[in-house]
């Protein structure tokens, strides 16, 4: 054998140096190679072409020959001679099949998440929150769930590019050291650096040591979703960056001036557990919390609030400064009074056990007034705590992005070094940002993705996923969190943004590693024992007592003086970040795109929002059809500027408002986001982020389909999610049941089946859940499901195990809303199980409602004879059987489930037997809380509840006892599992009834042109 | 019904009126013997030219059913997806086409069974091709079980059980386990029926063939049928009883097809009432369909002899008797939702009245509740083109209602939450118009090659057939 041979190890070879954007082209790029040729022209790689002429054949023969004699010692290919080493010791902890889990940081928003990242056999397949970490308490929220799948994602940047040209690290070091030593005279007065939200305490270090050593240089910071306003009003109030945070277990009454805690904001998940805490009726609690909102927008804290007050965004400050007269003692006045004078009552009366908290996007002088009306309920220090920011450095970020753009523009800068964001395409638009960006000679970017800037600049140093790379962070309280790779980075060229800071240093190719660990040795604040306090850290997910302690803020300032009278009349305009997608950074994310966003349960666009009553005055009708809802397309003109995008009509919505959500609309993108939503950052400007008047919405006349999960408002008078106001509650605890009562269980021929040994069940209280969406995710991550694309879901086919329905009731102009999480409840007389004709769907002996997906031969009598409609079917073949990435991904105790099979939730049927492995192994009976389902874990609220019931002390057990539980639609005699504890909102009789609207009662809700 | 041989003079007068004035509309047109019937029928087969119009008929049922095979193939590759069905409607044109040729099905063995027992004359010259309509309806039903499926390469045997290794079996308690047996008998017991029948009229084609090829490949389906009188004997046995075995299948299979969603919980399928009013439904399109390709034929065939007014006129009345039958079943789906106070029915039936699909609703009233009515007044009932009309309307009407039932019931279940829109592919479409070719290609192909009116049967209600045996009870009775 020559030594020209070519082989499979060669080609592989050669193809391993080939990566990122290129590895479509590969395959043409190799046929071009002689070594392809030589290949193709041999079939079999080592020896096939000899055997056609006839001294290769002889030749051929013989190896043959040698090749039988030596048989075993070479299979069909000649192995790679490489050394394979097992494991002789194994790493510690590692079972093949059992996974490990180690506690780590997701960056939200610049701010620590910390969880706990399951991982198989050296591959994080799925997330759960860190119970030791204050953000977390154990809890996820949909985003960081979801974040397992950008971490997957093919369309990641995966290699290092200078004009699109493969490059290598150190060419890129080189370049920049170049650059740099250009600008080393001058100070660096040409060398900006654009960063996010940073509250890494290593990676400011490593900032402040470049503008050490570039005094001239300057450091800004952009976030599109960030607190811009509490950040300002925190200036106002303190005259000092000051954090607020809030203590909800602690308020008896809590009043929200358009803060929706459970949807944004660095504590949302730990705010929802506490708030949730308050609101809860079990174990015979007869007290709950009260809730008031005042919302510009519909949220989730406004659908969970006792009262909610509807106030386009001109009116809040007014609003505010209303009720903090009222507070000081003034009788309450305005078009309002009716509404403060109860709300200010309940407040005193509750001095210092209640919460006043302006929404992160609200303008600086409502969040002056609520610091202030905190302070005098002296709630400052009880509920409320104050202290030194967990940002590095805290700037007013508008105006940093502003200067940047300026500096641009004149041609100020020459090195602009771009770590994340993407500001091309969310920076304000009347910045210009993206052009002005072309003027700086030589520009870097750091992204996860080939976006928007990426394609603007010069160098492009992919980033590693969070879960790739060292790095810390710190938490909404200030808690550190030393973040730790689960994997090594899945391209090799993936940086950290501590390892691209090093480049500006004396050592530009040291570890991220390193990095981290140089800084925190150096900070003192692991211990004595400096190497046990990193383990320690790494182990808890915590760097213990980093929190920020709370300090006295201070006398607030006095309320800052009344601004000119605001623009009264005509439509305004709210901005907020996409519920799903965030600021746009996951817009290639398929599980978010595909979440039903929380209130209007659309998947894969975004809308303007507006009331019914402004949809009708517009001529706006939305139609259901079999392929989605089709809805006319209007053209907002707001300053000069104009997008096109599709309507939606959305109950509770103030009127003449208009929200956008921005983050859809990428130009630039991967397979997953493309082609999504429109760009409302077209109309988004720096002197008004959040909202504005003089909007002007015209209808098109086009029409647009969406795809939306549920497009029916109401409950049509069906007892589905029964709740009551607390004194009715009291009156009689079960109410539920009552309402419709279960059949009798002797209303059958049969001998009812005995339970003998486990039997589970699941109890989900309706008071906790907010629907923030973190267990759909999380089933989602768990139960290996599959994204189907928006087409796929406007036909009604999305494949979520687990939903959250959403429900109206009431008026149209402000109803109440319930958010109901339904899946698979188990019924102990499922009448899908009658019907399948080939037994693929049968009951386990623990009461589970089995699904044998081997046997399934997709009739869909099932799902047509399931009440709940809570059974999915592979109309296709939707599971991606060929990403290399999504293979890693999945969990491999969850079938991955084939074209035509109809799969539900099974209970995490894994999670079940893994324990009950486990608890056999320690030869002990299975505890309660040794199963938790994905669902649960996730849960922020705790509104999940999983468990044996016929262990009589278990929490399940004891919370379907309670008098609240009652089954959805268990009047058909279906006995289902799954319990629900009935709602109870808890109102002020003292307050006005809400502004009613025609009722919500339809059949045809969504034609609102009818009126 | 008397047989006796000396009736009461009076009774016997009424009898002979009655009879006279059937005869004013005879079953057979006066001037036939049985030379003229048997070479009347079997020139359609041996010795006339094939008619253009054959051909035409029979491509286009062949294009069709090209569109069939395509239809299938793209199923097949990329999934059951390609048509409508979703999450809450599982089921959508693909059950509703599967239940309309059922239906269809139900005329054939009726004509064939029950009037056979009956003794009612006037089916004769209708029960060849309305058991033939019969089987070919069943083969496009069966089209759509199998590959309606997720999987159909696994349920077209999944569903059968077969002893195997793993010790399972199907669901016994699944209404789609009792479909398969019910229709596979059906299908079984319907081939026997038909192929019995058939066996005499191979018989005569053996021995008029002009060939050697058609004399071997009838004298083989012949089976070696001599006519002689214990052939007759036997074949009159085995015909009576495979009739007695036919006649609960007419009520058992449309029962079990109804079941499928009287066992449901689904409110607008879980009535008590399914399975008679599906019965009378199911008679009421196979009339409505033997219609629609007897009238056709007749025509084109110079069969007016053979299939008289007499035949249509029974057929329409067939039809308004279990028409209204169905426009019962209506009311009662309408009463019963207000009487039982279920919230969930009495949503269904003002949903299937008011909702989405009303124009569905309102037009399958129309057409199966209104238009039949018209056929009290004996005039339409007797105009040929308006019974050609009224066939369509009801096989129209009876699609209709199945697409009522599956889909508006479906589509607005229990939880508001999950309610959705159906609404059919146009591969649901072609799947559809490949089963209609199917059915027309079968149909044409049976006309070329078997007699349409069978023979021997046509020969015994001559009035030839009645002179040896004056009191033969065939001939002098059809009334009390």
């Amino acid at each position: 054998m020559s030594d020209e041979t070519a082989d499979l190890t060669g080609l592989r070879r050669r193809m391993d140096g080939q990566a990122g954007r290129r590895y479509w082209q590969s395959l043409d790029e190799l046929a071009e190679t002689p070594e392809f040729l030589a290949f193709l022209h041999r079939e079999f790689p080592e020896n096939a072409s000899e055997f056609e002429d006839p001294a290769g054949r002889r030749q051929f023969l013989k190896i043959m020959g040698a090749s039988l004699a030596l048989a075993g010692l070479a299979g069909c290919t000649r192995q790679p001679e490489e050394k394979i080493v097992p494991f002789v010791r194994a790493p510690e902890d590692m079972i093949p099949g059992r996974p490990l889990y180690f506690a780590t940081a997701l960056i939200d928003g610049g701010y620590a998440q910390g969880v706990l990242v399951e991982s198989h056999m050296g591959r994080p397949t799925k997330i759960e929150g860190n119970p030791e970490h204050p953000a977390s308490l154990g809890a996820t929220d949909a985003r960081s769930q979801a974040d397992i799948l950008n971490l997957y994602d093919p369309d990641r940047a995966r290699t290092l590019t200078y004009l699109g040209d493969i490059r290598v690290w150190d060419d890129f070091v080189s370049a920049l050291r170049g650059a740099l030593d250009a600008q080393r005279p001058q100070g660096g007065a040409g060398l900006r650096i654009l960063t996010e939200t940073i509250t890494s305490p290593s990676l400011a270090a490593q900032i402040a040591a470049i503008l050490k050593d570039f005094p001239a240089a300057k450091w800004h910071q952009w976030n599109a979703d960030g607190a811009h306003g509490a950040r300002a009003g925190a200036l106002l109030a303190f005259g000092r960056p000051t954090d607020t945070r809030y203590d909800f277990g602690r308020a008896n009454v809590v009043l929200l001036l358009d803060a929706d805690f459970a949807s944004t904001g660095p504590g949302r998940v730990r705010y929802i557990r506490d708030h949730a805490a308050t609101r809860t009726l079990s174990g015979g609690r007869n007290t709950m919390s009260r809730l008031y909102a005042v919302e510009c927008t519909p949220g989730l804290m406004g659908s969970q609030a006792d009262h909610r007050l509807r106030l386009k965004p001109s009116q809040m400050e007014e609003f505010t400064r209303a009720l903090d007269g009222a507070l000081a003692g003034g009788a309450a006045a305005g078009p309002w009074s009716a509404w403060i004078g109860p709300v200010v009552a309940d407040l005193q009366a509750n001095r210092g056990a209640s919460i006043v908290m302006a929404g992160e996007y609200q303008p600086p002088a409502v969040h002056a007034l609520a610091h202030a009306i905190n302070a005098r309920l002296g709630n400052e220090g009880a509920t409320v705590f104050h202290s030194a920011p967990a940002e590095a450095t805290p700037i007013d970020q508008i105006a940093s992005i502003r200067d940047l753009a300026y500096d641009m523009d004149r041609g100020a800068v020459s090195l602009l070094v771009v770590l994340g964001g993407n500001p091309a395409f969310t920076a304000p638009s009347d910045l210009d940002f993206a052009r002005k960006m072309d003027r700086v000679p030589l520009r870097v970017y750091h992204g996860l993705y080939e976006d928007e800037t990426a394609e603007r600049c010069h160098w492009n140093v992919p980033r590693a996923h969070s879960l790739e790379a060292w790095g810390d962070a710190r938490a909404y309280d200030g808690t550190v969190t030393i973040q730790q790779p689960l994997i090594a980075p899945l391209y090799p060229g993936c940086k950290s943004p501590q390892e691209v800071l090093a480049a500006f240093s004396a050592r530009p190719s040291v570890q991220g590693h390193d990095v981290v660990r140089d800084y925190w040795r150096a900070s003192g604040r692991l211990g004595v024992d400096v190497e046990r306090g990193w383990r320690r850290a790494l182990h808890d997910g915590v760097v213990a007592g980093s929190a920020s302690p709370a300090v006295a803020a201070g006398a607030s300032a006095a309320p800052p003086p009344a601004p000119a009278a605001p623009a009264t009349g005509g439509m305004e305009i709210v901005f907020r970040p996409d519920p799903t997608i965030g600021d746009g950074r996951h817009a290639n994310n398929g599980w978010l795109q595909e979440l039903p966003k929380p209130l209007t349960k659309l998947t894969w666009d975004n809308t303007a929002q507006m009331s019914p009553v402004t949809a009708r005055r517009l001529g706006i009708s939305m139609e259901r059809t079999a392929r989605g809802v089709t809805t006319d397309v209007v053209e907002l003109r707001y300053r000069g500027r104009a997008v096109k995008a599709p309507a939606w009509i959305l109950p509770g919505q103030p009127e003449d408002t208009v929200t956008v959500h921005f983050g859809y609309g990428r130009r630039r993108t991967g397979r997953v986001g493309a082609g999504t939503g429109f760009d409302a950052y077209a109309l988004r400007t720096s002197d008004a982020p959040w909202s504005g008047a003089g909007l002007e919405v015209v209808k098109t006349g086009e029409r647009y389909t969406l795809a939306c999960t549920q497009d029916h408002w109401s409950m049509e008078h069906r007892d589905v999610v029964r709740a009551a106001p607390l004194p009715e509650y009291l009156a009689a605890p079960d109410y539920a049941r009552k309402r419709a009562p279960d059949p009798p269980r002797e209303l059958t021929m049969y001998p009812n089946y005995r339970y003998e040994g486990h039997a589970w069940g699941m109890s989900i209280d309706l008071n906790a859940c907010v629907g923030c969406n973190a267990c759909v995710v999380a089933c989602q991550a768990e139960n290996n499901i599959p994204v189907v694309g928006k087409q796929q879901v406007a036909m009604s086919r999305e494949m979520h195990w687990l939903r959250i329905d959403r429900y109206y009731a009431g008026g149209e102009s402000d109803p109440d809303t319930y958010h109901q999480p339904m899946m698979c409840v188990h019924c102990e007389n499922a009448p899908c199980e009658v019907v399948c004709p080939v037994a693929a769907t049968v009951h386990s002996d623990e009461g589970l409602n089995d699904m044998v997906y081997n046997r399934c031969v997709g009739t869909r009598y099932c799902s047509n004879n399931c009440p709940y409609k809570v059974r999915r079917f592979n109309f296709f073949l939707y599971s991606d059987f060929e990403t290399t990435s999504y293979k890693l991904m999945r969990n491999p105790d969850v079938t991955v489930r084939s074209r035509g099979v109809m799969e539900k939730c099974t209970y995490c049927v894994q999670r079940i037997n893994q324990a009950k492995m486990e608890a056999t192994a320690a030869g002990r009976g299975l505890r309660d809380g040794d199963i938790v389902t994905a669902c649960q874990a996730a849960c922020p609220a705790q509104a999940i509840v999983f468990g044996d019931i016929n262990d009589k002390e278990s929490r399940v057990a004891k919370l379907k006892a309670e008098p609240r539980a009652y089954g959805v639609l268990a009047e058909l005699n279906t006995r289902p599992r799954t319990t629900y504890l009935s709602a109870v909102r808890n109102p002020n009789a003292a307050m006005p009834p809400p502004a009613a609207g025609e009722p919500i009662d339809e059949t045809k809700p969504l034609e609102a042109g009818h009126a | 019904m008397t047989t006796t041989p000396e009736p009461h003079p009076d009774l016997a007068r009424a009898s002979r009126e009655e009879e006279l004035r059937d005869r004013e509309v005879p079953v057979i047109e006066p001037g036939h013997d049985f030379a003229s019937v048997t070479e009347k029928i079997s020139a359609l087969v041996l010795t006339r030219k094939t008619p253009r119009t054959w051909w035409i008929g029979f491509g286009i049922g062949f294009l069709l059913l090209q569109l069939m095979l395509v239809a299938i193939a793209n199923l097949l590759f990329r999934g059951i997806g390609v048509w409508g069905p979703n999450v809450p409607v599982g089921w959508g044109m693909d059950i509703i086409n599967f239940v309309w040729w059922i239906g269809i099905g139900h005329a054939g063995t009726l004509i064939s069974a029950i009037l056979l027992l009956l003794r009612q004359d006037w089916r004769t010259s209708i029960n060849r091709f309305a058991e033939a309509m019969t089987l070919f309806a069943v083969a496009c039903a069966a089209f759509y079980p199998v590959f309606h499926t997720g999987r159909p390469w696994l349920a077209i045997y999944w569903l059968f059980p077969y002893p195997n290794t793993m010790g399972l079996w199907p669901n016994f308690r699944s209404p789609l386990i009792w479909d398969v047996f019910a229709v596979s008998t059906y299908a079984t017991v319907s081939a026997l029926f038909w192929f019995i029948g058939l066996i005499p009229d191979f018989a005569t084609l053996r021995d008029r063939a002009r060939n050697k090829r058609s004399a071997v490949v009838y004298g083989m389906l012949a089976m070696g049928w001599r006519g002689s009188a214990k052939h007759w004997h036997n074949y009159e046995t085995a015909y009576l009883l495979l009739a007695g075995l036919a006649t609960p299948l007419v009520v058992s299979v449309h029962t079990v097809v109804s079941f499928d969603f009287a066992v449901g919980i689904v409110p607008g399928w879980h009535a008590t009432i399914f399975p008679p009013y599906f019965v009378a439904g199911a008679i009421y399109a196979g009339f409505a369909m033997v219609l629609t390709l007897c009238i056709p034929l007749r025509k084109f065939y110079g069969l007016e002899d053979f299939i008289t007014m007499r035949h249509l006129e029974n057929m329409a009345k067939v039809m308004l008797a279990t028409g209204l039958i169905v426009a019962y079943g209506y009311m009662m789906e309408a009463f019963m939702a207000w009487y039982s106070a279920n919230p969930y029915e009495k949503f269904m039936i003002l949903n299937r009245m008011t909702g989405p699909y009303r124009h569905m609703y309102w037009a399958l009233i129309l057409c199966n509740v209104i238009a039949p009515n018209t056929l009290w007044i004996k005039n339409l009932r007797t105009n040929v083109p308006y019974l050609f009309l009224m066939s369509f309307v009801v096989s129209v009407g009876m699609w209709l209602e199945r697409y009522v039932i599956i889909v508006t019931s479906l589509h607005r279940d229990f939880l508001p939450s999950s309610w959705g829109m159906y609404r059919g592919t146009m591969y649901d479409w072609s799947a559809f118009i490949g089963t209609i070719g199917l059915f027309v290609t079968l149909l044409f192909l049976f006309i070329r090659f078997l007699p349409v009116i069978s023979i021997f049967e046509m020969r015994t209600i001559l009035p030839a057939a009645e002179l040896p045996e004056p009191t033969a009870p065939r001939a002098a009775e059809g009334h009390p």
